[in-house]
């Protein structure tokens, strides 16, 4: 068993499998055991977490920077909303976020085949441009995408093998809000476990290589422009993804809930959780979900009034954002894991002679500030 | 190197093994949720728990986020005086920066966690409508929204929870419409809309009146602060009266950009953009200071309104609002968004009274639709709520601006939507006088 185990977890696929397999069965209790307006909040989380994962592949292991991916989000949350206009859904919710991902992977391409060519600035004011533009084709159409008002969403009812399998692995009954936040989750497990993938192989391999250095990265046989490309499609997927999970969740695609606001929102994710960390992704989606949450209770219950309250929040994610730039900047998980490896080397320098070094996560992490 | 692989190893299986070890059990312990059939949500004998989301940062900020100040001080006004049968009213407010990606979030916690038994004066188009369908689905009553779009009231089949509160748009073009066609039948009207149901459904009411005097239509979409295009556009038309369905913002905006075209037409707004002390101290602001803050920058402006205003000192409503205020305010001056909240407030401690001792949420919305068409109160025409509508106050007077006081122009006229007449109001509902408790009996 031991041994059977061992070798599932020294390959890259099984380790993720078997990490996949542990966040199923946590999810499963968390869901159950918390609350539906916990379970709402699970689900924002999860839709922003799988944004900001795609984000983070495209910044902190290609070196792009994207200001678009609100706009791509809102792609893919659109495409879900015309899908789901009728008393009858026309494909069931899986297959909505899948066609969602294609499309927006579409889009993504364009964008991509632009932005490849584009560095630094450019780049970050091209993708700017996405984010204001898009939500402006929404009020251009206004007669089929809803103008300012937006597209409600008109969830179709749970299917009935949904509620009798939930019933037979939990023993409770499937609230709406449960079967959500499970459809958010277990989506972006599927998700990460792909992005994780593509991270640790060649692909992966190769846009590292682009961000290090082009030239060296070119000499080497690769193909700048492709590698470019294909980061920005699988990045532009995950937004795709997540926008049609964020319909779900919050039942309307209006361009309000798509400013540049949101995409400025999962960059902070990414920076606050620590660039180019899968893990660091959905904690600063954690911190992005509960935190004003946290800060406008508190000030409540200090006995500020709802306004006071109301304007804690930005007050007191602001501070968060500051403390963790200048106290970690490396993000969250990036400050956690060079100080794990530090003190790592540490034990390692007293137990054995042979003193061996800490590994390229140090190094690439360093890079990827 | 094995060492540290496989003490991580075992670490996972351990915790792979506890997590789904505690799943069995919470699966074991899981049972079924009961029926229900106590009270609803959000009450008991001695409470009632309501809740409403507004803009209390953010760009609409300024102005609607005192609408809950008012709203607080006249619940716990009556509260301080024993409450309703008994109850006491507990009023939560939430946040949504009027982003209905906000307000779905801060519904879901409001009806989920804090178990809201109505929703209570909600505000805006775009963000009300994002939750509307969640409440109806829920069977929350969403009294009174803060809007005076027709979606909320005109098929009660349809969102058999939902009631608006304030003046529809269509009518209150139609008012608008009927004053211009007695008054100016000889003006060019130009007119300046917010690209959305707001501006719409006003077209739509104004044109019943007034369709062969309207030269030209321009229309703006919200967050686009450049309005150079669309006045200088109503300029050439000669166009030489404009009524704006707008908000506030844009009543200062097209202000400022019709000062510098040099183009001077008589104005009407409509009662959502036409705050003179707001809009005042907007025009200083955009200005730069180049216009004088204060409220007489808007002298001569025609509006309209459904409500009696701060400037009113001696109405017998505005008395109350200031003693209100004075006993339960937060010690800032009252203000017209103050009085709107309080306005609502009363009609739903109105609600409340109506629908009795044994509150239900069933209950509260069979009261509204058979009582309250005869709600006398602080609005000055009566409401149409009944089985087939759930519309809310029915006409309004049009008036000028004289500084930061309003003349009136004409008398309360009311009308329903569709091509219902407009009429003079003879229900009297304008003169009644509060309650000498200031609260309704």
């Amino acid at each position: 068993m031991q041994r059977f185990l061992r070798r599932i977890w020294d390959s890259t696929l099984g380790r993720h499998l078997l990490i996949a397999a542990l966040g199923v069965a946590v999810v499963i209790l968390v869901v159950e055991s918390v609350s539906d307006f916990r379970n709402v909040q699970l689900a924002s989380m999860a839709y922003l977490g799988l944004a900001a994962g795609g984000l983070t592949i495209l910044t902190g292991l290609n070196g792009q920077i994207s200001l678009g991916h609100g706009a791509l989000m809102a792609i893919g949350a659109y495409t879900s909303a015309l899908m789901l206009q009728g008393a009858e859904p026309v494909l069931p919710l899986l297959a909505i976020v899948v066609v969602a991902t294609l499309v927006t992977l579409l889009v993504g391409t364009v964008v991509g085949v632009a932005a490849a060519r584009l560095h630094g600035p450019y780049l970050a004011g091209a993708t700017l441009a996405l984010a204001i533009a898009v939500p402006g084709i929404a009020l251009f159409f206004s007669e089929r995408l809803g103008g300012e008002a937006g597209l409600r969403v008109r969830m179709p009812e749970i299917p009935v093998w949904v509620l009798d399998a939930a019933y037979f692995v939990t023993g409770s009954e499937l609230t709406r809000s449960r079967y959500i936040s499970y459809l958010a989750w277990f989506t972006l497990i599927l998700g990460f476990v792909l992005l994780a993938n593509l991270s640790r192989g060649r692909v992966g391999r190769r846009w590292r290589a682009v961000r290090d250095d082009e030239v060296a990265a070119e000499l080497a046989g690769i193909n700048l422009g492709r590698a470019r490309i294909s980061a920005f499609m699988v990045s532009a997927a995950a937004a795709g993804a997540a926008g049609a999970l964020m319909a779900f969740a919050v039942r309307l695609a209006a361009p309000s809930g798509f400013t540049l606001t949101l995409s400025l929102t999962l960059l902070a994710a990414v920076v606050l959780g620590g660039l180019g960390s899968l893990t660091g992704a959905l904690l600063g989606a954690a911190l992005l979900t509960f935190l004003p949450d946290v800060a406008s209770n508190v000030g409540r219950d200090a006995g500020l009034t709802d306004i006071q309250a109301a304007q804690l929040a930005p007050l007191v994610y602001g501070l968060v954002m500051i403390a963790v730039i200048l106290l970690a900047p490396l993000g969250i998980v990036g400050s956690l894991q060079s100080i794990a490896a530090r003190r790592r080397a540490r034990t390692r320098r007293t137990s054995t002679t042979s003193a061996a070094p800490t590994g390229a996560v140090t190094t690439s992490k360093g890079e990827a500030r | 190197m094995k060492s540290p692989t496989n003490t991580r190893l075992r670490r996972l299986v351990v915790t792979t093994g506890v997590a789904l070890t505690a799943l069995v059990l919470s699966a074991c312990g899981g049972s079924r949720p009961d029926g229900g059939g106590e009270a609803d949500p959000g009450v008991t004998d001695s409470t009632v728990k309501v809740g409403a989301h507004f803009p209390l940062t953010g760009v609409a900020a300024p102005g609607y986020s005192e609408i809950p100040t008012g709203a607080k001080a006249y619940f716990d006004f009556v509260n301080a005086n024993g409450g309703v049968h008994g109850r006491k009213i507990e009023y939560l407010v939430r946040d949504d920066a009027y982003d209905p990606t906000k307000t779905s979030t801060v519904t879901n916690e409001l009806v989920l966690k804090d178990e809201i038994f109505a929703m209570v004066g909600g505000l805006g188009t775009p963000t009300h409508g994002a939750v509307v369908d969640f409440l109806n689905d829920e069977g929350v009553p969403d009294l009174f929204v803060s809007s005076g779009s027709l979606q909320w009231g005109e098929d009660p089949e349809k969102l058999p929870w939902t009631f608006g509160w304030q003046t529809d748009y269509e009518s209150e073009g139609k008012v608008i419409g009927k004053y211009v066609k007695e008054n100016m039948p000889d003006a060019k009207v130009g007119l300046f809309l917010q690209d959305d149901d707001f501006g719409e459904d006003g077209e739509k009411g104004l044109r019943q009146s007034l369709d062969d005097q309207i030269v030209e239509v321009q229309k703006y979409t919200s967050g686009n602060t450049d309005v150079a295009p669309q006045v200088s556009a109503l300029q050439s038309s000669g166009a030489d009266l404009v009524i704006g369905f707008n908000t506030p913002s844009y009543t200062a905006l097209t202000q400022l950009t019709a000062l510098k075209l040099g183009y001077k037409p008589k104005w009407f707004y409509s009662n959502v953009g036409s705050d003179a002390t707001l809009v005042g101290g907007l025009l200083a602001r955009f200005s730069e200071g180049a216009v004088k803050s204060g409220s007489s920058s808007l002298d001569g402006v025609l509006t309209t309104k459904y409500l009696d205003t701060v400037d009113d000192a001696d109405n017998a409503w505005i008395k109350l609002w200031q003693k209100v205020w004075e006993q339960e305010g937060d010690g800032k001056p009252l203000s017209n968004y103050r009085v709107y909240g309080m306005a609502q407030a009363y009609t739903f401690v109105q609600a409340l009274q109506a629908a009795g001792k044994d509150l239900t949420r069933q209950g509260i919305v069979d009261a509204i639709e058979e009582e309250g068409g005869d709600f006398s109160g602080p609005v000055l025409a009566p409401f149409a709520y009944s089985s087939d509508s759930h519309m809310g106050t029915t006409g309004m007077r049009v008036v000028s601006l004289k500084g930061a006081t309003t003349v009136p122009e004409t008398e309360v006229e009311v009308t329903e939507i569709g091509d219902n007449p407009v009429e003079l109001d003879d229900s009297d509902a304008g003169k009644d006088e509060p309650p000498s408790s200031g609260i309704p009996e």
